[in-house]
Formats: C-alpha cells, sequence, structure tokens
C-alpha cells in the first residue's frame, strides 16, 4: 500500500477515490430511497455528451460535462412536470438525448481515443491535479449541502406529502438532489468511469440498507462499504493492470453478495 | 362564539371533465372531533388534500385559522396522518425515533432546536401514545397499530391544534383498532386537539365524533343520515 502510494498519480488516484466513496453513497442513499436510482444514468450519459464536446471543440472536459450535466438535471426535473405519472420518461428522454449527442460529438472528433476510453471506465493513470481541484470544490459544496440539509432530506425521502405540508419546499429539494447528483457523477467520472458511475451511487446504499439498521447509520455504513471497494479496487487496478471503475463495482458487487449470504431474510 | 378553524366555501374540483367536488361548504370549530365519510371514490381525500394545500380546487375558498390557505403559514400547528399504505416503504431504513423526530426540522433554521430539545420533544411524543420503548427498533419491523401510533407520534412532535387523518385505521386489527380510538378520543377531549378524519368506518367512531360530514354525489352533507347505523 505505502509502496504504491510513493507515485504522484496513486496518490491523487486516492484522494479522488476516496471523494468518490463519501459522496456516491451521500447522494445514492436518497436517490435509491426515493426510487430515482436510474438518475445516474442518465446524468453520466448527459455528461458523456459534455466530455465529448469538450474533446471535440478542445475545452476541458471536466467543464462540458458538468455544464451537460447541470443542464440534464434541470430538464430532467422540468420534463418531470410534463410527464406526470409517468415522470420515469424524463430520465429516458435525457438519456437518450446525452448518448444521440456524445455519439455525433465522438464522431466529428474522429473517434474514440485513450482519453476518452479512461472516461468511459475509469482511470488511475488519468486524474491530474486541476481534476482533483474541481473533485474537492464540488465534494464539498455537496457534503456541505446533504449536512445543512438532512433531515429535510430525510423528510422528503420518507414521506413528501408529510413535509410538503410541514412548510418544505418539495419540489426545490428535488431539483436540488438532482443537481447534487449531477456534481457527484462528475466527481466519480474520472475513478469510476461513466459507464459504471451510477453502480456506486447504488451498490453501497443496496448492501447498507441489507444490514437493518436505521436511516443515519445505513448512510454511514454505505460509505465505509464504498471506501472498501474503492481502496481495494483501486489496488487491483493498480497490480493487475484492469480498469479502476471495473475492478471497484466488482469490489462493490462482492460485498453485497457477501452481506445477502451473511445476513438471509434481513431486509431493511 | 365557537373559534372556525376550517372553513371551506364551494369548493369544486375536477379532474378532467369529472366532476370530483362540487359547491362543497363546511365549517370545522375548534376542538370538534369531525369525521368525513362516504363510499369509496366520494372524494374524501381530495377534499382532505385541498384542505392541507396539496391540491388546488378549480373554484372556492379554503380556510384555515381565518386565512386563505395560499395565505396560512403556520403550518407547524397542522398534524398530518397519511393513509398508511401510502404513507412509506416499511422497508425504508428508519428507526421510530427518526421518523418523529422528521418534522421538528421543517422549519429553515438548521440549528432552531438542541439535540436535548429534540430528544425531549420525540419521547414526550413517544410517551403520549405508549412506544417510547419502540424508539432505537425500524419502523418497518413494527406491527400496523405500532406504525399507526408511531405516526400519531409524529403528528403530534410539533405540538399541533390541529390533525388531519386519512383512513387512519385501514389494515389495523380490531383490538388495535380499540386502542387507537382510545388514544384519538384522549388528545381529543384532554389535550383539546380537534380532529379531522376520513374513515369508512363510521360506526366505529360515531360514539366519539360530534361532527359527521357525509361526502355523497361529490357534495357534502352534515346531515348524514345515510351514513347512520353501519359502515358505509
Amino acid at each position: 500500500m505505502i509502496e504504491v502510494l510513493q507515485y504522484g498519480f496513486m496518490q491523487r488516484a486516492f484522494i479522488a477515490g476516496i471523494m468518490v466513496a463519501v459522496t456516491c453513497p451521500l447522494i445514492g442513499t436518497f436517490i435509491v430511497l426515493k426510487r430515482l436510482s436510474m438518475i445516474g444514468d442518465t446524468l453520466s450519459h448527459a455528461s458523456l455528451a459534455g466530455i465529448a464536446a469538450g474533446m471535440l471543440w478542445g475545452f476541458y472536459p471536466f467543464w462540458g460535462a458538468l455544464v451537460f450535466s447541470i443542464l440534464a438535471a434541470i430538464l430532467i426535473e422540468r420534463l418531470r412536470k410534463s410527464f406526470a405519472g409517468y415522470e420515469e420518461l424524463s430520465n429516458s428522454i435525457i438519456l437518450s438525448t446525452g448518448i444521440a449527442l456524445a455519439v455525433v460529438f465522438v464522431g466529428l472528433a474522429k473517434g474514440y481515443n485513450a482519453d476518452l476510453m479512461g472516461y468511459l471506465f475509469g482511470s488511475i493513470a488519468a486524474v491530474s491535479k486541476q481534476d482533483i481541484y474541481i473533485m474537492l470544490f464540488l465534494s464539498a459544496v455537496i457534503i456541505v449541502s446533504v449536512v445543512v440539509l438532512y433531515h429535510k432530506l430525510f423528510y422528503i425521502s420518507f414521506d413528501s406529502e408529510g413535509a410538503q405540508i410541514s412548510g418544505i419546499s418539495v419540489s426545490f429539494l428535488n431539483f436540488y438532489i438532482t443537481l447534487l447528483a449531477s456534481f457527484t457523477i462528475v466527481v466519480s467520472t474520472r475513478i469510476v468511469g461513466i459507464f459504471m458511475v451510477s453502480s456506486l451511487l447504488v451498490l453501497p446504499v443496496a448492501t447498507a440498507m441489507q444490514m437493518g439498521k436505521g436511516f443515519k447509520k445505513s448512510l454511514f455504513i454505505s460509505i465505509i462499504f464504498a471506501l472498501i471497494a474503492v481502496i481495494f479496487g483501486l489496488l487491483f487496478s493498480y497490480y493487475l493492470d484492469i480498469a479502476s471503475g471495473g475492478a471497484i463495482v466488482l469490489f462493490s458487487v462482492l460485498m453485497l453478495i457477501i452481506v445477502l449470504i451473511i445476513k438471509p431474510g434481513k431486509e431493511a | 362564539m365557537q373559534e372556525s378553524v376550517l372553513k371551506g366555501r364551494d369548493i369544486t374540483f375536477k379532474f378532467g371533465n369529472n366532476i370530483i367536488l362540487e359547491k362543497c361548504n363546511f365549517d370545522i370549530y375548534k376542538g370538534d372531533f369531525s369525521v368525513i365519510t362516504g363510499p369509496n371514490g366520494s372524494g374524501k381525500s381530495t377534499l382532505l388534500r385541498i384542505c392541507l394545500g396539496l391540491l388546488k380546487q378549480q373554484e372556492g375558498t379554503v380556510e384555515i385559522y381565518g386565512k386563505s390557505i395560499d395565505e396560512f403559514s403556520n403550518w407547524k400547528s397542522i398534524g398530518y396522518m397519511p393513509q398508511r399504505v401510502e404513507a412509506f416503504n416499511p422497508r425504508f431504513p428508519a428507526t421510530v425515533e427518526e421518523v418523529v423526530k422528521a418534522p421538528l426540522y421543517s422549519e429553515s433554521a438548521f440549528f432552531s432546536k438542541n439535540k436535548e430539545e429534540i430528544n425531549n420533544i420525540v419521547n414526550k411524543s413517544l410517551s403520549s401514545v405508549g412506544m417510547e420503548k419502540y424508539k432505537k427498533r425500524l419502523i418497518g419491523k413494527l406491527s400496523i397499530g405500532q406504525q399507526q401510533r408511531v405516526f400519531i407520534a409524529k403528528a403530534l412532535a410539533n405540538n399541533p391544534t390541529i390533525i388531519f387523518m386519512d383512513e387512519p385505521t385501514a389494515g389495523i386489527d380490531n383490538k388495535s383498532e380499540k386502542k387507537f380510538y382510545d388514544l384519538l378520543y384522549n388528545l381529543n377531549k384532554i389535550k383539546g386537539i380537534t380532529i379531522i378524519m376520513i374513515t369508512h368506518n363510521y360506526a366505529d367512531v360515531k360514539s366519539m365524533a360530534n361532527r359527521i360530514f357525509c361526502l355523497n354525489n361529490n357534495t357534502i352533507d352534515e346531515k348524514c343520515e345515510a351514513a347512520e347505523g353501519s359502515s358505509i
């Protein structure tokens, strides 16, 4: 472990990984419990269009990912209102649009390259200092938001009607959670990859829910599971020269399987 | 003169071309134990949701404590107990304590109450429904009757003066239902909380309620002879 940390790129990968492990379950818990698991895929595909746009027009792809995922968050909320009763359609529409734009931009940028593959599947060697600064800023926004709004976010997840009656602006907080999810996607893209980032929003939370604990404890347990998956995933990625995203998600799946075997019938 | 806590005037609500409520008028006074009954699909839950500002009527007005529902801001004084089946997913990972605590943070001030004050309110609310020893248990692991008591404790947490209830005894066994009604009777008679309850089981609550409203043919009527004698 210490030997691995002698390299600058691995230090950056671990710093980025820790941010991913904290922010993904933090937002993932609310997303899963509000039954919005699909939103991770939608936002990540929208951010892919932003990354491809950055590669095409030569600006920093992280900015593209951030702008496109924020736009996607806004459009998802608008479309949810237009398709009341069929809200999941808003995810499908934005996801399709994101993929379509990404394919067009990648085509115009003359095809795939190693950098794009890093964004798609995650790469420990790809995290730059600039990436780290942006990730630190976005992670801070996510963590502070959840700490400040924790009780309100819990209430709208548990009983949105009761929360609305008590004076909480449920529609604003729903949008804000989607916005924070878009930040989380951008934070996670480098290490986990666009194809697998939504798994890290969901898997540690699903595993923690099997432990049969209350909300706050489940949230902390999901962060611990994510940290274990990220640390082991990064180490395996380094030693076996495999994509970090795949390794992290496979460790997450492994932990879920172990918990399901050890705790049969213990449902949250 | 009795203090009006909830007033509805000419409330009309349509869903597409279907008229659900038409020109509904009613007054509920401080300390009333009011029951709204009626057949399935008569618009009981719709009326309740309009009174809580969750739905907007096309015509008419609703006033709480003399203020139009759009201007009313003291929602802390309103407790709400939804129909259990719609209230939550029993697999939701939350302890009884976390559920009862939830409405205490609805106002914007993040540090408005200290931890000890919050704990005291939670303990008091839970002990008033006889559920204090279940504080650390998962809500989904309790019986339906116990869950209903926890939801009452949640509704009581902010010390409300009115509690709205939508079919609160749906799915509860007879013994738990009797205990639940005893609890409501005490909240109404001893604490003076105004109760507005939607129920099918008119027969079970008629001895406690001083006001019975019947919703039928899209309108509300306090002379509810059709409901006499048995549950609807």
